[in-house]
């Protein structure tokens, strides 16, 4: 059961949006629960300083898209995204299409930035799961009934970065794996084509 | 043309029905996913020709929802929802649960005399009485029946096989039906449609995105309404750990 009162089937509409805040974490060393709420905590700061600055919008999605980069281990988003493919896809061919999905996600999450003007997030815990550590933290976004946000740490990647994140059930990894799974069925398996595509989307 | 290639398309899912369960990977029962997809384009063109430019002049017309539209619909809206509240105290208590079913009648009457019979809130901003929201499809899983396949309906959407039933039976049960005659009833459906048609307003970005902007919106629209209700009737899956992959 979900953990707070859930004001009606309103959830399934608005928590994709939520997935903007998909932007942030910083660097840590050795990764404990402290350290990963932590992370997550200078995320959202960093993320909620873009939205109140009034930048134009596609100069924030630009700043998204950079401390999406610096925080979130895309390669491992990107790679998951892209299913069993990835393992077939050449290293340039792999590089050109992570670039390309990088872009991609800090124009689609960034889009949703007006509906977390006035809005907060409150990190409420963090504990060790299977490998990796989940962080909760519950987000009010106005004329909505709260919603629950959990990001996913790992230091696999030998930094500490986020590599998911769940709003409400709903988990950003899966979406995106079902629609860059989409996206390369419709371009008959040709990644190239698909990162061309991908430098559109979003 | 689609008006010959419907009820075939209907004949031809319900035989293959027994094939092909769950066969993108993800845990979803999509047997009849041909009769779904077809369903699925109805309603993206009712949302895109009819819902879309409606809820949008409803919420103000600016998207962002602060209009006098907005507020006009928040306000029906509201007292759509205190009529669904009985049904809902019924379902608490049906799936055993008496304290929400005893805050959701306390709710109910708080809003339906100080908040005027329902148009304004004052259970939820002064009370800390919340809507806890439920319906029969969550008794039914409570009471241990498994999902189902998953559905789209039309004009109301996302749905399961266990889903659907309880819509149906929520109709039954619900006790506003004995307290107001036909047409008191007829309103106060209306009245939760505007309450929804109202959400289409406010997230219309996410909504755009999901049934407009993505390269398989069938796909899209069915993940992520599926995580969503099972994470609401804690039936969710395991966690996804993509480095050990």
């Amino acid at each position: 059961m979900t953990l707070m009162p859930n004001e009606t089937r309103r959830g399934f509409l608005g928590l994709i949006g939520a997935g903007l805040v998909a932007v942030t974490a910083a660097p840590a060393w050795a990764l404990n629960t402290d350290e990963a709420r932590a992370l997550i905590q200078k995320s959202l700061d960093e993320v909620y300083a873009v939205i109140n600055s009034g930048q134009p919008p596609a100069q924030m999605f630009k700043t998204f898209e950079a401390i999406f980069a610096r925080y979130a281990d895309v390669d491992i988003i990107a790679r998951s995204a892209l299913g069993p493919a990835a393992r077939q896809a050449g290293a340039a061919e792999f590089a050109a299409y992570k670039q390309a999905f990088q872009g991609y996600i800090g124009r689609k999450y960034g889009k949703r930035f007006r509906e977390f003007i006035g809005s907060k997030i409150e990190v409420t815990g963090a504990k060790k799961v299977k490998s990796f550590y989940a962080v909760t933290s519950v987000a009010y976004l106005k004329g909505r009934s709260p919603m629950e946000v959990e990001w996913h740490v790992s230091d696999k990647s030998g930094q500490s970065r986020y590599f998911n994140i769940i709003i409400e059930g709903v988990n950003m990894l899966a979406s995106e794996r079902a629609e860059v799974g989409a996206m390369l069925a419709k371009r008959g398996g040709d990644i190239a084509a698909l990162t061309a595509d991908l430098e559109k989307a979003g | 043309m689609p008006a010959k290639i419907f009820p075939t398309a209907v004949c031809a899912t319900f035989l293959l029905a027994a094939c092909a369960s769950d066969q993108d990977g993800d845990g979803i029962n999509d047997r009849y996913e041909p009769m779904n997809r077809r369903v699925h384009d109805f309603n993206r063109g009712v949302d895109a020709n009819l819902v879309k430019p409606l809820s949008s002049g409803m919420s103000g017309g600016d998207g962002k929802g602060e209009g006098v539209g907005s507020r006009a619909v928040e306000v029906v809206g509201n007292f759509g929802e205190n009529l669904a509240l009985p049904g809902k105290a019924v379902n608490h208590l049906l799936q055993g649960k008496p304290a929400p079913a005893v805050r959701t009648t306390f709710r109910f009457l708080v809003n339906s005399s100080l908040g005027l019979a329902g148009f304004l809130d004052p259970a939820g901003k002064d009370f800390a009485l919340p809507e806890e929201d439920t319906d029969f499809g969550q008794t039914l899983a409570v009471w241990g029946v498994g999902e189902g396949a998953y559905l789209e309906l039309p004009l109301i959407g996302p749905s399961t096989e266990r889903d659907a039933v309880g819509r149906l039976v929520d109709l039954v049960i619900d006790p506003t039906r004995q307290w107001l005659n036909r047409d008191e009833y007829l309103i106060s459906l209306g009245t939760r449609v505007v309450s929804k048609a109202g959400e289409r307003g406010r997230f219309s970005d996410s909504v755009d995105s999901i049934l407009h902007e993505s390269a398989d919106s069938y796909a899209q629209t069915r993940l992520i309404w599926m995580q969503h209700r099972r994470h609401e009737l804690g039936e969710e899956g395991d966690y996804i750990d993509p480095y050990a992959e």
